[in-house]
Parts: structure tokens; sequence; C-alpha cells
């Protein structure tokens, strides 16, 4: 049997508890797995990844003269989470998105949150992130964040925490939608048993949070006309950027197929100049305009902002989001509901020291070999200081860095992530490894959030690094309809 | 609202239009991909074909000499318009060199593989307009060539790599014209094609004619009929010729049936007609309106040569020198090429520095007039 051999090493392990007994909600997944062969299995995962290769659902890797194409990494033992803790999840996820959009209103407005002193008015306004050039902006129905991808991990004891909030240009719903398809193609039954429900919804829903936002100048014609901004061909995140055009049927642009006139936005084609209505940007606000932002970007469209604020044209996600997903103020989201909604935070962040404070600096320059330092802004684990498995010469690095500049560090204490039984060849067969999960929630006539989302995981041993520019994988993510029945005798 | 002039560099060609599209209006930039795409790939398979073809003929030669060997070799290279750049980077045009050059050869852009990646990545750009179908055959057939190369091919035969390179592009055209809708973007995608097919196939008979029977006055003499039957196979034509004239292989029936024939899909006329077909649509989606392609010099010329192959015979033809008149003919075709590629795919560039320059002019007014 497939699980004989398969030990949770006493970390919390998503599929089995602690005595060995396998979770209820994973009563399908592991006697369907159980009763395969390892070279039966080993056939499917190869399967996978044979379809996309020749699907294309491929990532190109930079610094690669050959241009070489990978697929992103795709493991196929499905995670799950039971319909009782993804009802948790959700209200929370709801919960959070509600507040961070408030802020980012306040704070482009009368800034209550700052006066009030919640948050100090200092750390937002050094933001890196933080647009002045927006302050009084009013975006269409007061939504700053139409699409965000929060990352989410559990602890030892299965406790769901936020990691971090993404709220500029998220990416891997793609991937999210192709696992599931994959999924499909290998294990129909297991899928079909277990009652999961489906994430086929995202690019609709996607599409009309876009088209929710669309400015009043698109009435008397049919629809708004909606576009994907992508930096293009030659950018890693270039397939999902296609792929969900495609899923939407709308237009993929490029900043060179756009013109701004008379503080509109016109795209160029065959039949001329054609006004565009909403803007689903793929690329960051620092090369979104070069005649207001970075003027060195070829990638943008000189005009683009200035139409925005117009209001002749909505960009989603919104200028300067970035503010509320700096690391800092990751750490006064908590505070922030409360402020906002007057109600307790459902997802618990983790722990975290700010660098700024003098106090947590004391604490985390003494503690640095205990602590996961991250700086400010910085994404796909990058900037980042792993205190128990770095060298001393990394450490007296950091210890550096955040002595000259406190503001761009927070620290927090590691956290054992979750494991998920992961296959890792015919020889070794199911191993533990780490996951993430980042689940994707939109911001159109309601808050709705995408059942499942994308679980990362490291595939390499005793990683805890998920992001696949470094050696991180996928797994589709299984949210059951129907709570789950009761416990089943042990089997590994 | 005050009205903005536009500079001319940033007027697309077609003109200005504030309207709703019609369903079919498509980027510029997305048009020349599919243009792009369908050329290379067109060009790839004739290319696989010609190979395979030579291939073949050299196999009943049986025992040639060097010199045999490169005089068969060097008027396929010149087919193909790369005799030059081949001698480039091989002293000795031979079996091994040429199929090597024309199929795997990273730096011919006319390679069976550079088409191949030119097509896949020109599909990559418009990965959002194709079907999934299309795209997958697409980077198969890139995998598999990836998977391949020269030696490879010798030893397990070239005759089944060719055809494998063939099938996936049937594969690819019958996909797309099963899944693929007909709008304008169709209308490129086959712009391209067509063009590529009567090209190739204009020079392929040019070519052989010109070797085969140099002087007009051969025609009806002693021939080959091994050569010309290569040439109507390197078009695929050979058992339509067949099924068409139940007769022998005569150099001028040959030249009859690829330039004239209105029913073989890879004839001059036959291309042509389907390139006039597209263009009708192209653009306005007019035919005949009064931004039509067709109103264009080189639309008006293009029309006259499609007239000229309906009324001439080929004696006509091959009275005025066959040579000239294909000659004549790709010259009509490529001006119609440039002309439709510069009025609807191609982008005038953007000058950026003086975008960026218009639209923080345009910011400063504004906020003066805020603070007035």
């Amino acid at each position: 049997m497939l699980f004989d051999d398969y030990a949770t090493d006493g970390f919390f392990d998503e599929m089995f508890s602690a005595d060995g007994t396998v979770r209820p909600h994973y009563r399908v997944v592991a006697e369907g797995l159980n009763g395969m062969e390892g070279v039966e299995y080993q056939q499917k995962q190869e399967a996978v990844e044979m379809a996309f290769m020749r699907g294309g659902v491929t990532f190109t890797v930079y610094n690669d003269t050959q241009g070489t194409e990978r697929i992103f990494p795709f493991d196929c033992v499905p995670r799950v989470i039971s319909a009782e803790e993804w009802e948790v999840v959700e209200r929370g996820l709801i919960q959070r998105i509600t507040a961070l959009n408030l802020f980012l209103h306040d704070i482009y407005h009368d800034q209550k949150i700052l006066k009030d002193r919640v948050i100090p008015a200092a750390h937002v306004l050094s933001a890196k992130h933080f647009r002045r050039e927006f302050m009084h902006f009013q975006v269409p129905k007061d939504i700053y964040v139409h699409i965000c991808g929060t990352d989410l991990i559990r602890d030892h004891a299965g406790r769901y925490l936020v990691l971090e909030d993404n709220l500029r240009c998220p990416s891997g719903a793609s991937y999210m939608l192709e696992n599931r398809a994959a999924i499909k193609r290998a294990f129909p039954e297991i899928l079909r048993q277990a009652g999961v429900r489906p994430v086929d919804d995202y690019a609709q829903a996607l599409l009309s949070a876009m088209q929710h936002v669309a400015p009043a100048g698109y009435q008397g014609k049919d629809h708004p006309n909606v576009v994907l901004l992508t930096p293009g061909v030659f950018n890693s995140a270039y397939f999902e950027h296609a792929f969900l055009a495609r899923q939407m049927g709308i237009p993929i642009v490029e900043g060179r197929d756009l013109v701004v006139r008379d503080f509109a936005v016109y795209m160029r084609t065959t039949a001329g100049l054609v006004p565009v209505d909403v803007i689903y940007r793929r690329i960051d606000d620092d090369f979104l305009d070069p005649s207001v932002f970075r003027a060195d970007s070829l990638l943008g469209v000189p005009g683009l902002v200035n139409a925005a604020r117009a209001g002749n044209v909505t960009l989603a996600n919104s200028i300067g989001t970035g503010v509320a997903d700096d690391k800092l103020i990751y750490y006064y989201v908590s505070k922030m509901i409360k402020y906002y909604l007057g109600e307790d935070a459902i997802l618990d962040s983790v722990d975290t020291y700010l660098a700024s404070e003098a106090k947590d600096r004391t604490y985390i320059l003494e503690n640095l070999e205990k602590l996961v330092v991250k700086s400010a802004n910085e994404a796909g684990g990058y900037g980042m200081l792993m205190g128990p498995w770095a060298s001393a010469a990394e450490i007296e690095e950091f210890r550096a860095q955040i002595v000259a500049n406190p503001r761009n560090f927070i620290a927090q204490p590691p956290i054992s992530l979750s494991r998920h039984p992961t296959w890792v060849g015919e020889g070794g067969g199911f191993e533990g490894r780490h996951i993430d999960l980042r689940p994707y929630i939109l911001y159109g006539d309601k808050i709705s959030v995408n059942p499942g989302g994308l679980t990362r995981v490291a595939l390499r041993k005793g990683s805890l690094v998920v992001n696949s520019s470094q050696g991180g994988g996928s797994k589709d993510t299984w949210v059951l309809r129907q709570p789950a029945g009761p416990p089943t005798a042990p089997s590994a | 609202m005050t009205s903005v002039s536009f500079p001319p560099s940033l007027v697309h060609p077609a003109g200005v239009s504030f309207e709703r599209p019609p369903a079919t209006a498509m980027l510029s930039r997305v048009a020349a991909s599919l243009y792009w795409m369908g050329r290379y790939l067109e060009r790839a398979e004739n290319i696989a074909r010609l190979l395979d073809v030579n291939i073949q003929l050299l196999i009943d030669f049986g025992s040639i000499d060097d010199q045999g060997v490169k005089e068969h070799w060097v008027p396929v290279l010149r087919s193909v318009g790369d005799e030059e750049v081949f001698f480039q980077y091989y002293a000795k045009a031979d079996s091994a060199s040429v199929t090597e050059f024309m199929t795997f050869h990273r730096q011919n852009p006319n390679s069976v593989f550079s088409c191949v990646c030119a097509a896949r990545e020109n599909a990559r750009q418009v990965r959002d307009q194709i079907s999934f179908e299309m795209w997958e055959v697409l980077n198969e057939v890139y995998l598999f060539l990836q998977a391949s190369d020269a030696q490879k091919v010798w030893r397990d035969g070239p005759g089944a790599f060719y055809d494998q390179v063939k099938r996936y592009s049937h594969l690819f055209q019958g996909l797309t014209d099963a899944t693929f809708s007909r709008t304008e973007g169709w209308d490129f995608l086959q712009f391209g094609k067509y063009l590529e097919r009567a090209d190739k196939t204009t020079r392929i008979l040019d070519v052989k004619y010109h070797i085969l029977l140099p002087r007009a006055t051969d025609v009806g003499g002693a021939i080959d009929t091994a050569q010309w039957q290569a040439v109507l196979r390197s078009t695929s034509a050979l058992e339509a010729y067949r099924r068409f004239y139940v007769t022998e292989i005569l150099p001028k029936k040959v030249a009859e049936f690829l330039v004239l024939s209105d029913s073989f899909p890879r004839s001059l006329r036959y291309c042509l007609g389907a390139l006039h077909d597209s263009l009708g649509r192209i653009g306005t989606g007019e035919e005949g309106g009064p931004d039509g392609p067709e109103r264009s010099a080189a639309g008006v010329e293009f029309r006259q040569l499609c007239d000229e192959l309906a009324r001439l015979s080929i004696d006509d033809v091959i009275a005025r020198g066959l040579h000239e008149f294909l000659e004549m003919a790709q010259a009509v075709i490529g001006r119609l090429a440039s002309h439709v590629y510069e009025r609807y795919m191609h982008h005038p560039p953007v000058d950026m520095a003086s975008e960026i320059r218009f639209h923080q002019q345009e910011q400063q007014q504004q906020q003066q007039q805020r603070s007035l």
C-alpha cells in the first residue's frame, strides 16, 4: 500500500492525524491512492507533466539564453479542505479584504486611522507604494482591490494564519484552473466521489468584477471593453496572462498596443482606434505610465494615469494598493479590522516584530538566529533571512541592513508549515512536504472567494520555501461540498 | 470636451474610429502575428516536402559523383532563396549538409526548425486568440523538432521524419479549419498561408524549369520524367496532375497545372484566388469599401494579375517567358503583401520620449487650470 511507510515526523500533516488515522475529509483520497500501484501512480504523474508540456503550460526560465521553458512542477496528490474549515477561511478572507479596502480608501482620503493614531502616520506615508499623487482620487464604486491573493499557512497546531496579502498583481490563478483540469484527467473517479466544489467560475467572476467597475462612459454600447495589459511575451507570467484573457474572452494588450488621447485610452486595431474601458493590468504601478512613474519604462502607456484620473478608464487593481501589502502594514491589519468593522479578526496573523520600533528592534537584533526577517516590500521569497538556517555571515549582513534602515524590516518566529503527502518518485513513494495556500478573492458587486486556490508545495525535502522561483511546485486544492463523515480506522 | 488633434505618427493608417468596433476588429499586432504564424508554418511544410522529395529522388539516381550531388542540391537551395547563406556555413553541398541546413540550422531563418519556432512564437503572442488545439499542435511539432537532430534523422530514416513534420502541419490546418472562427483573424491567417504557398510553388517551378529546359524551344523534347515527377511531388501535385490529365508527365502540362489550374489548391491561380477572397474581408470588412485594400494601387495591379491568369493559356505564358512571367507575378504578390502589412498590421512605432513630453505638458496644463 502506497501509504504504508508514510511518516508525519511530528509535523502537522494535512492528511493524517498525529495517531496515524486519516483525517475524515481525506478519506476518499487516501483510499483512492492507497489502492494504486507505485508504477501506476508514476504513470499518472508523468501523463500530467506531458500534458502540461504539450499544452505549453510553462514559464520561461530567466537568465537562460536557450530560452528554456519549464513546467511549473505539479504534484498530483490533491490538498483537501473540509467544508467546515473553508467556511471559516472564507469568512476570514472576506472580512480581511473588506477592511483592507476601507483602509485604502481612508488613507487616500481623510486618513482617519492615522489621525486616531491606530497606525503611526509615518508608517503609511513612508511606505514605498504609497502614492501621494492619488490623494482624493475617486476610484469607481470605492473598490481599490479587485483581485487579491492572500497567502495562508497552517502552524504546528493546524491553525490557519495569514502570511501575507498580495494586493497588487497577484499571480497563480491560471495554475489553479490548469491543476484542476489535470486532476480531472488523472483521477476523475476520486474527484467525483470526494464531492469537490468546482473552481471553473473564476474567469467569469473575474470578468464580472472588471465589468462592474467600468466607467459610465461606455453606456450605449453592449458591454465595456475590458482588456488585459501584459508586460509581454517575455514575462515569466505570460502564460497566465494569455490564459486568463482567453478564459474571459478579452483582448490581451501590450503597452505598445494602447495610446492615450484626450484623457481616454484606445487600442490600435485593424479597424482603427477603439476605446478601452477597463484594464486588468498585470504591470506594477512603477511601470504603468512613464510620464508619471518610471520614465524608463518601455512597458507602460504614457498618459494612462491621467486617463484613469479623469475617470475614463478603470485600472484593476487600482494604483497605490501596494501600501496595504507592505509587511509593516501587515502588522496592523487586525487593528484595522477592529477599527473599521468593530470585529475581531477571524484569521490570525503571524506574530510580528517591527524593526522600526525601538523595543522590537532590540529583540530582533538579539535573536536574529531564531527569527525570520523579511524586507517590507519584497515578494517571491526574496529579501528574506531564515535565521535558524542562515550562516553567520548572512545574519551579520541582515543585522547591518536592519540597523541602517529599520523601516524596511520586520521579523517573525519561524512557523512550522503544515505538511502534505507528496510524490517523490517510484522509489520513495509519498513523503511529507511543507505547503501553503493562496486563495483568490474577487471584489465586484460582492466579495467572493474562489473555493480553494493555489496550494504551493516546497518540493525540496525539509524546505519551507514554496515559491516557484525557488524549488516550489503546486497541487490541486479541493474544497469539499459536504461536511465529512466520522474518522476511519488507522491505515498508516 | 475639446477635440484633440492626433499627431500623424500615432494615427493608425486605417483611420480613427470612435464607434464600437465591429466584432471582427482586432489588434494590428495580433493580425500581424496570425499572418506570420500562417506563413511560417506553411513555409516549414513546404521545405520539409521539398527535402523529402529530393532525398528520394537521389535514391532513384543510384550512384552519382560529388558534382552530381551538388548539382542536385544547389537548385533546391536556390528555390528557397538560401544559396548564399548556405555557403557561409558549409563548404560542400551534399545531402547531409543541405538537409541539416534546411531542417535544423538555427542561423538559417528558413530552416524547418526556425520556421516552426517563429510560427510558435507568433502563436504565443496571440495565445488568447487561437484555439487550444492549434496551440497544442504548434507546441508538439516544436517539441518534436527540438528532440531531433540531423544524425537522428539519417539514422531513423528521413522519410518518416519529414512525413511527421508534414503531418503536424496538416493537423494544424485541419484543426484551424475546425476550431477557428471565421473572423478577420482567419483572413489574416489565410492571407499569410496562401501568400507563402504561391511564392513556393512559383519558385519551385521556376528553378526546375530553368534547369531542365534552359531554352524555351526545348519544350516537348526529351525529358527526365523522374525530375518532373519530383516537381509535382514537391508541390503535392502528382496525383492531382495524373487525375486531371490522365497522361504522361509533360513539362508544359506541369507548368500549366501549377500556374493556371483553378482547382488545385497549390497552383498560382488558386492561391491568388484565395488571397483575393481574404483581401475582400480584411480591413473595413466591406468588400470594395472606400478603404478596402482592393482599391489601392497594389490591389488594382493584383486584380489585373488574377484576371490574366483566368484568361491566358499556358502557350501565352510560355511565349512571354515562363521565368519572366513568374518573376512578375512574385513582384505583384510582394507589393500586395507589403501594402496589406503596412496598412493593417504594422504599428508605426511610438516615439516614447515625445509621447511622455506630450502627456506631461497636458498634466501641467491641467494643474495650472486647477490652481487658477
